[in-house]
């Protein structure tokens, strides 16, 4: 096929992909790498339900163009949990109830852990704005919010027990 | 549609000037992409410009900060130097959407989408901020208020590309603020958007200011009037009123579902006077 050849790493492994030139980053992940975590919500970069990160940054992948990655670290939910070890958002999303229909959760899970690897430890208000770009049609936000403090809680316990 | 992602500013411009069909520039792409995934344009060449040398840097320099074009929103509120010498700057960058759209978006896109109602912006004329236009024919630094000429339009040639933003050097007692309204508290565009950058003497009476408007006109505007306004006061009442009628007066603003024209030049004077007195407190005035 024609195309540009990119070559990057898609959480932490070396991945190498061959897209259009106008196809975006999210269209790459989910039709070309069978990565389905990331969902298409509206294509405008306004739901988040995409999120990803690239170079650590948080970001919507419908608006990054696949070739744009090349030379970059992105980051998806796939990589989230350690194997068969849930990390502890996803932990606390599933025991809050923080989900319904799901569409929306992979964003929120990308978005809230680079809110809690800047901030461990947010205010509700940092929180709320910290996943503003994240939109959920179901829960109404409120159990998502108390899943996030919850993980942070146990996410600061468990960095002071490492560092001691 | 071709993607190029060139290594210098020269090879970039000289593509964008060669090409016969559409040609784009990408640097955070949150609007370009956007427009692009909607079919409101059909680019024949997209030029990335994250590549070349400079473009994702903030550099202090003698005479202020030079910012590249590519330089994100998210990058630019983590500078502290930066932060703490243009918080009116960083502020109005740092409200451009979500924390998803700051990873990538940039002051120079914001500038050359040429939106009537662009946060950065208003902030970035208070500023006296110059952008670097590099062309085929060279180099040309402008103020930042030349490059928007119309909704969607701006005064760039073909070719030519934004290499940077350059911030002047501040003054000792300066201090800059922007303050835009929206219904909601976040992710909404500017109704109306105010930019308020104020120099103090020892004695806390206001040398030097420039207050610029967003979202009230096709463009940003600078208000001299409101600056001369505040220009030898210590921003009492008198002042901040007259400045605030300035403010009202430099308005030709449209109606819409976000704001009537009434609406919008009633808040330009109010949020004008809580800009000028946060800017106020920045430089070190009571």
């Amino acid at each position: 096929m024609s195309g540009i050849k990119v070559n990057t790493k898609i959480n932490g492994d070396p991945v190498e992909f061959m897209c259009e030139p106008d196809e975006t980053l999210l269209d790459v992940l989910r039709n070309r790498l069978n990565l389905t975590g990331a969902k298409e919500g509206c294509s405008t970069g306004d739901c988040g339900a995409c999120s990803v990160t690239v170079d650590g940054r948080l970001t919507c992948s419908c608006l990054v163009l696949g070739a744009e990655a090349e030379g970059h670290n992105i980051g998806t939910i796939e990589g989230m949990a350690h194997g068969e070890e849930l990390h502890p958002l996803q932990k606390k999303f599933i025991e809050h109830a923080a989900l319904q229909c799901g569409v929306c959760t992979p964003g929120f899970l990308i978005a809230a852990k680079s809110l809690l690897d800047k901030n461990p430890d947010p205010t509700e208000t940092e929180i709320r704005f910290g996943l503003a770009g994240n939109l959920c049609r179901c829960t109404g936000y409120d159990k998502i919010v108390r899943a996030v403090q919850d993980a942070a809680k146990d996410m600061r316990k468990s960095n002071s027990r490492k560092g001691a | 549609m071709r993607y190029e992602r060139p290594t210098t500013l020269k090879a970039a411009a000289q593509m964008l000037a060669k090409e016969k069909g559409q040609a784009f520039i990408l640097a955070g792409g949150t609007d370009l992409l956007v427009r692009l995934r909607t079919g409101f344009i059909e680019p024949d060449l997209i030029v990335d410009i994250k590549g070349i040398n400079g473009s994702k840097a903030i550099q202090k320099t003698a005479t202020g900060f030079k910012i590249g074009a590519a330089v994100s929103g998210a990058e630019l509120g983590e500078h502290a130097a930066l932060k703490k010498a243009w918080p009116g700057v960083v502020e109005a960058a740092n409200l451009i959407g979500s924390k998803q759209v700051q990873g990538r978006c940039t002051m120079s896109g914001n500038l050359c989408n040429a939106s009537p109602a662009a946060d950065s912006v208003p902030a970035l004329v208070a500023a006296a901020a110059k952008a670097v236009i590099v062309g085929p024919k060279g180099k040309r630094t402008v103020a930042v208020e030349e490059i928007p000429v119309g909704p969607g339009k701006t005064s760039l040639k073909k070719g030519e590309i934004i290499e940077s933003i350059v911030l002047p050097k501040r003054p000792p007692k300066s201090g800059d603020a922007y303050l835009r309204f929206i219904p909601r508290t976040e992710m909404d565009i500017a109704v109306v958007g105010v930019g308020v950058n104020v120099t103090l003497d020892g004695k806390g009476i206001v040398t030097k200011a420039r207050v610029a408007l967003g979202a009230v006109a096709p463009t940003v505007r600078l208000v001299p009037a409101a600056a001369k306004a505040l220009i030898g006061t210590k921003m009492d009442k008198a002042a901040l009123d007259a400045m605030a009628a300035a403010c009202s007066a430099a308005c030709s603003p449209i109606d819409d579902k976000r704001g009537t024209r009434d609406f919008r030049i009633k808040v330009a004077g109010v949020l004008a006077r809580r800009a000028a007195l946060i800017a106020r407190k920045r430089a070190g005035g009571k």
